[in-house]
Formats: structure tokens, C-alpha cells, sequence
């Protein structure tokens, strides 16, 4: 019998333990995809951060370093500066990790002009801690430690990384795009792809900001979590390309 | 080889490089300034990388990527900048990466002063950072005695896979001495297959640099592997200099800066008539209690005096080492003061009136 699709070698054969309806497994798909049609496997090395993402390490079938809180950039950035222009080195953080305790290193990394690239998972919550609120969590959303639903004046209107990061001359690539349809994850592919390319061509930092779901945490169900991305998420975050170079 | 004038910073950084360092990533702190800046100009030099942080946590986990890829890497700071870093260095233990690490010691708590101190020989010794691991910590005297142990810090490290801080102070750090400087030649490192290098199918397993492990058999395999190395690190990497010993009335016990110091005192004491001893840890950890024990409860002495720039860390170790067999008394200054030799003779002299 012909052989019309396979999962990608770029992952291994470990069951995931993400919940049902949760993005990170379209995201680790597109990412391990995108490193296998780039023939880039073998010169690898992923960088998993803390938070629901911090078993990455087991489901990337390639060399991967587990970085502590927030700080996947800088690891990377001894990887990169270690193994050299040839090597393809890349952070896979979430909200909480990235745009909370980890800004100065993403921001600092995107500086530098880092050439690596960052998968930025934003689903507007803690995931893995049980659904505190994120810098990202849109205002009136309730959260575990937004029980009201978040107040900006409070705690501030949600932080809007590509459009922050796009401003920094050292990202050479930064794009905003969702996992909520079938569409959207075609698009979000072919960014995920111009993010690598952006790296090995030695253009400098590239980012791509996946807008994904959080049933469990959310209190939706899979459909309503997609619904809710499209009707709540997009709007106050757009998609689109940022910053190209 | 002729002897050169060299600021301990600049000789721990050029010694560095000559053991085969390649990487180096910080962030600037008084009184170690030096370190950083000679690093930025010599590694370009040797095919290296230096790399200014932007802060001293984001240094050592660049410190943890690039050990993790296999490269012969260091970093530097001083006292608050090593508090920031002990987060980086217990993943660093966790993760079984090699790396070498220099604390030139402030003042402190807090932002402290910017003068010598000895304040952070419990946090080097005990952990600083969380969890169960020990870092080996060389305590070096002299600037060419922390030359000499550069090229063995990092050695160490990648035998045994685990942090090494140099723990000096701002006075070696800053102080110029007659030094020499072995040119490196052929440093051969070991073979790394476990670093993330690219994973080639057949070739290795998959490496994977990690510190968690949610299983709780999983984490007391990491932690018994990690005990019983460090048992073998006790046996085999203790070192101490034990002087002037034999017969000595009393045996002061001091490290680092303070321990040359007290030579003097010793000699002054000589002139006096009175015999004094000195045991110098030269691994604070592991702690070379035997040797302490050895010296102090020698039949001849009658007390030991240990001598810091703390307000007293060390003590408790040479204490625990003692074992309520002799007294040992604790003289020091905590606020970056340093004690004298005339000081420490006069304590002594008093101790030998009580």
C-alpha cells in the first residue's frame, strides 16, 4: 500500500501529555515539519522552556537543552555561539515563559541580532502552574489569580510581543499567526519556515507568535476554545508579518 | 620563563585561556571589571568568544547552553552578581554540565561595599543555589596560585561533569604580582558525547541536556549519581596546605587573602618565641577535614584561632572538623575590613595569657 502521509521523523514516537484541544501539538508538528523539509535535523538543537512546553525535549527527535525559567534565549545563545552559523538552534517558549519572566532575554537575544529562532506559543495563560494570569491574558479574562477577570488598571493592558520585538533593529523576522482553522495553520507553517530561513541565511533573530488554545485552563471545550481564539484572541492581537528583512 | 607583573583579574583570564577556555560570557561588576574586559580583547585573538550578557543570569545560562554543547567555558562576577547567578549554577549541577566560575568576593549583604571580603564561603560551600549539590571551590592565595589552578579547575570540571568556582577576593583580584603564565600548547578535552552537537541517527543516542526529572525515582538516580561523585570528589580532589605545624602552640586556620596574612603574624610571633601553625584550605569544598582535624588536635596545641573577612563562616567547618576536641576561637571583620598581622599575633598572645 503507497505511503501518502507519515508523521514527521522530527518527532519522536512519545505520546504528548498536552490536554485535548491544546495548540502545542499543531505547533510541535509545524516546527518539526518545517525542520525536516529544511534537511536541517541533524544540525539542530531545540531549546524547551518551563511551563506545559517543558517536555519538549521528549517529543523533538532532535538534540535539545531544557532551559530554566525564562531564560531559553541565553542557552540558545551559548548553543548558537558554540556550534556556529551551520547549526540551527531554536527556543520553543510559551507566554508565562517568554513575556513574563524571560522578557530581557528575548528581548536582549532579538537585540544582538541572535541567529536563532523563537517559536512563541501565546494562549493567554499560565498552562502547566493551573491557569494564572499571563501578561497576555486579555483584559476582563478570568484566570485563577484573576478571579474578577484581569483589570488593566490593576495590572495593565496585555503585552503585545511581536509588535515590541519588531521594533528592535537586531529581529530580522517576526510574525504573528494562529492555530485555530486549517487556514491559519497553513499560514503559520510557511512563517515558522521564513523564521528558520531567517536564521540560516545569518539575518539575525526571528520569532514566530502562535496564537493556540487552553481548553483546561480556558474552562471551554476544543470548539469553543478555537471560537474564543478567533473571537477574542485575533482581534486584540492581529495577525500578520511584523518585521521582515 | 621571565616573570611578568599581571593584575590577578588579567592572570585568571589569561591563565583561563591558556587551559583551553574558549567562551566567556559576564556582565560587569566592581571589583572584577578586569576579567570581562581582558576577555574581550584576547578572545577575538584565539578564535574564541566573548560575549557581554545582559545581566548575570542570562551569562550563566549562556554559560549552561554552551557547556551543554560541549565547548570549555567560564564566567565571572563578583558577590551580588554570583547571587544571580545560583539559580544558572544549580541547573548547571542538575544537568551534570562543566564550567568554571570566579566569585572575586565584595562586601555584603546587599550591594554591600566594593572592597575584599570573604562573606560568600557559605553560599560556595553550602549550595547558594536550591537542591541537593555540592560545586568544588578552590580558595586561591596568590595570584599565581590561582593561575596555577585555572588550567586544573577546568580539568576537574569536565572529569567529573560538575561546576568549579574560584573563590577569591577583591584584593587578589586587584593586587599586581611577579607572575608566570605556563603557555597552554596542546589542551586536549575530552571526548563530550553527550553534548547537543546535532543529533545524527546511529551515530549517539539523542542528547539531551536536562535538570528535570518528575519521577521520584528518576530524580534519586540523578541525586545518588551526583552523591557519589561527590564522595569520589572528597577523596581525591581535597586539597590543603598545612604549614609550620610541628610542635606549633597554637594553629591559626585562614584562607585565601587572609591566610598570607597570617603568615606574617606567624613570623612575628616566631621572633617572640611563640610557635604558630597555619592550615590553609585550598578546597573550601570539599573541606580538607582531616588535615584540619590533624593539625589543631595535635598534642602540642593548645587552640586554634580561625581567622576571616566574614563575620565568621568558615569557623563552623573547622569547628565541625575539631569536634569539640580543642577550642577554636573565631577572629574576623565582616565589613570588608582587613585584619592585620599585628591584630591577629595580639590574639594569639592574648589567647596564650587566658
Amino acid at each position: 500500500m503507497a505511503i501518502v502521509f507519515e508523521k514527521t521523523s522530527v518527532l519522536t514516537d512519545t505520546v504528548m501529555h498536552y490536554c485535548p484541544g491544546c495548540g502545542h501539538g499543531i505547533a510541535h508538528r509545524l516546527v518539526g515539519e518545517v525542520i525536516q523539509e529544511m534537511g536541517l535535523q541533524e544540525k539542530t538543537v531545540g531549546v524547551a522552556p518551563v511551563g506545559c512546553a517543558v517536555f519538549a525535549y521528549r517529543y523533538f527527535n532532535v538534540d535539545m537543552q531544557e532551559a530554566a525559567h525564562g531564560r531559553a534565549p541565553a542557552v540558545a545563545t551559548g548553543i548558537k555561539r558554540v556550534l556556529g552559523p551551520e547549526s540551527c538552534v531554536f527556543t520553543y517558549q510559551g507566554d508565562g515563559d517568554l513575556a513574563s519572566i524571560g522578557t530581557a532575554e528575548i528581548v536582549q537575544a532579538a537585540h544582538r541580532g541572535e541567529k536563532i529562532t523563537t517559536v512563541f506559543i501565546n494562549n493567554a495563560i499560565y498552562g502547566m502552574t493551573g491557569g494564572q494570569m499571563a501578561p497576555t491574558t486579555l483584559v476582563g479574562q478570568k484566570t485563577t489569580t484573576s478571579p474578577y477577570g484581569r483589570d488593566k488598571d490593576h495590572c495593565g493592558n496585555p503585552i503585545r510581543i511581536s509588535e515590541m520585538l519588531a521594533t528592535i533593529d537586531g529581529a530580522a523576522y517576526i510574525e504573528r499567526v494562529a492555530v485555530n482553522n486549517t487556514a491559519n495553520i497553513i499560514k503559520a507553517k510557511k512563517a515558522i519556515r521564513k523564521a528558520f530561513e531567517a536564521q540560516m541565511a545569518g539575518k539575525g533573530f526571528s520569532l514566530v507568535e502562535v496564537l493556540s488554545t487552553c481548553p483546561t485552563n480556558w474552562g471551554k471545550s476544543a470548539v469553543e476554545s478555537m471560537e474564543w481564539l478567533e473571537e477574542e484572541m485575533i482581534p486584540y492581537y492581529p495577525l500578520g508579518v511584523y518585521k521582515e528583512v | 620563563m621571565a616573570k611578568k607583573l599581571m593584575k590577578g583579574c588579567e592572570a585568571v583570564a589569561e591563565a583561563a585561556i591558556q587551559a583551553g577556555c574558549r567562551f566567556f560570557f559576564g556582565y560587569p561588576i566592581t571589583p572584577q571589571n578586569d576579567i570581562p574586559e581582558y576577555m574581550s580583547a584576547r578572545m577575538p585573538k584565539v578564535g574564541g568568544c566573548f560575549l557581554q550578557a545582559e545581566s548575570e543570569v542570562a551569562a550563566i545560562n549562556m554559560v549552561y547552553g554552551a557547556a551543554g554543547a560541549g565547548a570549555r567555558v567560564m564566567t565571572s562576577s563578583s558577590s551580588p552578581g554570583i547571587s544571580l547567578k545560583m539559580e544558572g549554577i544549580s541547573y548547571i549541577a542538575a544537568a551534570e554540565l562543566p564550567c568554571v566560575i570566579v566569585n572575586m568576593m565584595r562586601g555584603g549583604p546587599g550591594l554591600g561595599s566594593i572592597q575584599a571580603s570573604q562573606g560568600d564561603y557559605f553560599q560556595a560551600t553550602k549550595g547558594g543555589g536550591h537542591g541537593d549539590y555540592r560545586m568544588i571551590v578552590y580558595a586561591p592565595a596568590s595570584v599565581q596560585e590561582m593561575i596555577d589552578m585555572m588550567q586544573h579547575a577546568f580539568d576537574v570540571a569536565d572529569k567529573f561533569r560538575t561546576p568549579v568556582m574560584v573563590l577569591a577576593d577583591g584584593i587578589i583580584g586587584q593586587m599586581m604580582e611577579p607572575v608566570e603564565i605556563t603557555e597552554g600548547g596542546n589542551v586536549v578535552l575530552p571526548k563530550k558525547d553527550w553534548a547537543t552537537t546535532g543529533y545524527k541517527t546511529g551515530e549517539r543516542p539523542r542528547s539531551i541536556v536536562n535538570s528535570l526529572y518528575i519521577e521520584v525515582e528518576e530524580l534519586e538516580e540523578l541525586t545518588n549519581r551526583l552523591q557519589a561523585r561527590y564522595r569520589e570528589i572528597e577523596e581525591t580532589e581535597t586539597k590543603v596546605e598545612v604549614y609550620n605545624t610541628e610542635g606549633a602552640e597554637f594553629v591559626l586556620c585562614a584562607y585565601g587573602t587572609v591566610a598570607r596574612i597570617c603568615k606574617t603574624a606567624i613570623m612575628q610571633l616566631q621572633k617572640q618565641g611563640v610557635k604558630v601553625g597555619l592550615v590553609r584550605p585550598i578546597t573550601l569544598w570539599p573541606f580538607p577535614s582531616t588535615a584540619v582535624h590533624d593539625a589543631i588536635v595535635a598534642d602540642s596545641v593548645k587552640k586554634a584561632l580561625c581567622v576571616e573577612m566574614s563575620a565568621g563562616q568558615m569557623v563552623e567547618d573547622v569547628r565541625l572538623a575539631v569536634d569539640g576536641k580543642k577550642e577554636v576561637a573565631f577572629f574576623g571583620y565582616s565589613g570588608s575590613r582587613v585584619p592585620t598581622a599585628e591584630e591577629i599575633a595580639q590574639r594569639i598572645l592574648e589567647m596564650r595569657g587566658a
